[in-house]
């Protein structure tokens, strides 16, 4: 199946400017993190997202308040993209009570129900049916809201991928399926993994409109969210987006990375995101000289007051370890 | 008036979909086909196709889309049709719906109601008749009930709905037919005790589920030879009554479980454990169990009666408590 027509895309100074403004932000919080993780600030494991910036970008700025997002174990991301502050972020990242998730998570588990950021889950395709489910009580209660499931190629294999495909599609469930297809799988390789590689054919063998897009280009994912979700309000059913991307950075911070040889990461590392990005808009006279340098100081100090906040975060009581097993209070 | 465990189980389904608009059931052939075991019969003609919503064969898709739209702001009734299938959908039970609340340091919790057959009795071998429900009761996170009476049949489900956190229910398979009397008024029960079903004083039987009606056959049996044996039905598998149990053993002062899962690792250990940790000086002699025989279920009848606990092996444990007791 083909892409649904285009609709006129937003393009203002001050959209493309947050499609970079956020992708530097997500940049630095990481590349702070690793230096975090070195100083064992931050433990357990712990994934990277740097070079696939434009992914979480690009989707999220399609999104509305009213929509749902569920994410992987590599979702710093999605959540600061969301607008889940990068304060509360580091916090859970350093084990404090202040953190997304009262330190119960880590990197791996972000969530944050009032911005419907569903986490954060580690079990890969784990949160694809949950996903389906938002989707069914959205579209059950009338209300408009799009359910954006990210999950990696690798997740295309297990079963709970296959599955829910089905069911989104046999009950015409609004959600936007969003595989990361950044190659690697840790580190096995999609094409020794896959039978079929070309993973939006898979995908239209569920009757939904499904393609391809170049994952290192954020307005190219801005715009094809933006149509996909078009068409899964307007009631079409759900849609499947492949983002072809790259991470450039280990899978995990213990990952010696035999899989792959240096050059193809440089290779890919020319297609970076972010500078590229940024020189497109310098030379459509979107961004002036200096204005770069600008928003990465911003970035640097929305981190740095994030790590203050971490560092003075306190830890949860011991008495506190059995709270939320259960709920405390029972819903009328 | 006079009903049945599957009509009452059915009338439960029917109460709440009244009652809240957000209860759906879902699960496979719970619609056209009237369910695998016709509970939810009837129920598609008079609800529709978007609240009795038939499903794929997809345990973990239709497990985690209940869950989802658990967080969504429904209330889910999934049935799935029995244990053994469940196993497609643990990751979506054990990662999801009873982690989520603790993983989200008290952010999202997940009002979904899964119900499943359990058991054997039926001659339907090793892939249909198991007593997994222990496993489940081993999860925290979750709620496990395990209704053995027409009342909780009828009153447990509500109650389940009502719950803010996860709720497994398991029915056992040759309780369907069970026939007896139901108040006209009967409604909504408590999930937190455990009851007395037969009082006695030489000793407490401890079960559940399927193993209820073996036990008090058993407890009549015993009171032809003058043993007076108290039977209680845990009802809810996780979290355990323990006054309820502990009261009755320190009264009695000896304890048999009866249970149809398997012995090892099993949820008659953990009473026999905490029976013995907490009553240690009150018991007159070693608590016994009464267990599924450690086999994958067998078909031929035979096999599967000698594999179940039955009436004679329950009088046997309890006279051998008795016996033991040196009085």
């Amino acid at each position: 199946m083909t892409a649904p027509a285009a609709p006129a895309p937003p393009g203002s100074v001050e959209h493309r400017v947050r499609l970079l403004r956020e992708m530097v932000r997500i940049r630095r919080f990481e590349e702070r993190c690793v230096e975090l993780y070195s100083a064992a600030s931050i433990r357990g494991f712990m994934h990277l997202y740097i070079g696939e910036e434009a992914v979480a970008v690009g989707v999220m700025a399609a999104l509305e308040a009213d929509d749902a997002i569920v994410a992987t174990y590599r979702e710093h991301g999605h959540a600061l993209a969301r607008g889940v502050p990068a304060s509360l972020i580091m916090a859970e990242m350093f084990g404090k009570v202040e953190g997304t998730s009262r330190g119960r998570g880590g990197s791996m588990h972000l969530f944050d129900a009032g911005r419907r950021f569903y986490g954060g889950n580690a079990i890969v395709a784990g949160g694809i049916p949950v996903a389906g489910g938002l989707a069914l009580a959205d579209k059950m209660l009338g209300r408009p809201g799009v359910t954006a499931c990210f999950f990696g190629e690798g997740a295309v294999a297990e079963g709970e991928f296959h599955e829910t495909m089905n069911l989104a599609s046999l009950w015409d469930l609004p959600v936007l399926f969003c595989c990361e297809n950044n190659l690697y799988a840790m580190g096995t390789a999609l094409a020794r993994s896959e039978a079929e590689t070309d993973l939006a054919a898979k995908a239209s063998a569920y009757q939904m409109p499904a393609w391809a897009v170049d994952g290192m280009d954020v307005e190219a994912v801005a715009d094809a969210a933006r149509r996909a979700v078009l068409h899964i309000r307007a009631g079409g059913g759900p849609v499947f987006l492949e983002l072809r991307t790259y991470r450039f950075r280990a899978h995990s911070m213990y990952d010696p990375e035999r899989y792959r040889d240096k050059e193809e990461v440089a290779r890919w590392r020319e297609q970076d995101p972010i500078p590229a990005y940024a020189a497109r808009l310098t030379a459509d006279g979107a961004l002036g000289e200096g204005d770069l340098a600008a928003l990465e100081a911003e970035a640097e100090a929305e981190v740095d007051e994030a790590i203050a906040f971490a560092e003075a975060g306190t830890l949860e009581p011991l008495d506190d370890l059995t709270r939320f097993v259960t709920s405390e209070e029972v819903a009328p | 008036m006079k009903t049945t465990y599957r009509e009452a189980l059915r009338e439960a389904i029917r109460d709440a979909m009244a009652r809240d608009d957000r209860v759906f059931l879902m699960g496979e052939d719970v619609g056209a086909y009237g369910g695998c075991f016709a509970v939810s019969l009837g129920l598609l003609e008079e609800f529709g196709p978007e609240r009795i919503r038939d499903t794929p064969l997809s345990e973990s898709a239709f497990v985690g889309a209940g869950i989802g739209a658990a967080l969504g702001g429904m209330r889910p009734i999934v049935e799935v049709m029995t244990v053994n299938f469940s196993l497609l959908a643990l990751d979506q039970i054990l990662n999801n719906a009873a982690t989520l609340l603790h993983m989200s340091g008290g952010q999202l919790n997940v009002p979904v109601v899964i119900r499943m057959t359990t058991g054997a009795g039926r001659q339907l071998a090793a892939q249909h008749s198991h007593s997994l429900e222990g496993w489940y009761a081993h999860i925290p996170g979750l709620r496990v009930v395990a209704p053995a009476t027409l009342e909780d049949a009828r009153g447990m489900l509500w109650t389940a709905l009502e719950d803010p956190d996860p709720v497994l229910v398991f029915e056992h398979g040759t309780l369907y037919n069970l026939e007896g009397e139901l108040a006209d008024d009967a409604g909504p029960v408590d999930l937190d005790r455990a009851a007395v079903r037969r009082a006695g004083d030489d000793l407490t039987i401890v079960t559940y589920g399927g193993t209820l009606g073996t036990s008090l056959d058993a407890a009549e049996a015993l009171a032809a030879e003058g043993i007076s044996a108290e039977v209680i039905d845990l009802r809810t598998l996780r979290p355990l009554d323990w006054p309820t149990v502990l009261e009755s053993v320190a009264r009695t002062h000896r304890a048999v479980v009866v249970d149809e899962g398997w012995r090892t690792g099993s949820l008659s250990a953990e009473v026999a454990a905490t029976v013995t940790e907490e009553t240690f000086y009150e018991l007159d002699a070693p608590v016994a169990r009464v267990c599924s025989a450690e086999v994958p279920m067998p078909y031929a009848k035979h096999l599967e009666e000698a594999a179940l606990p039955q009436v004679p092996d329950v009088v046997a444990a309890a006279r051998q408590v008795v016996g033991a007791s040196g009085g």
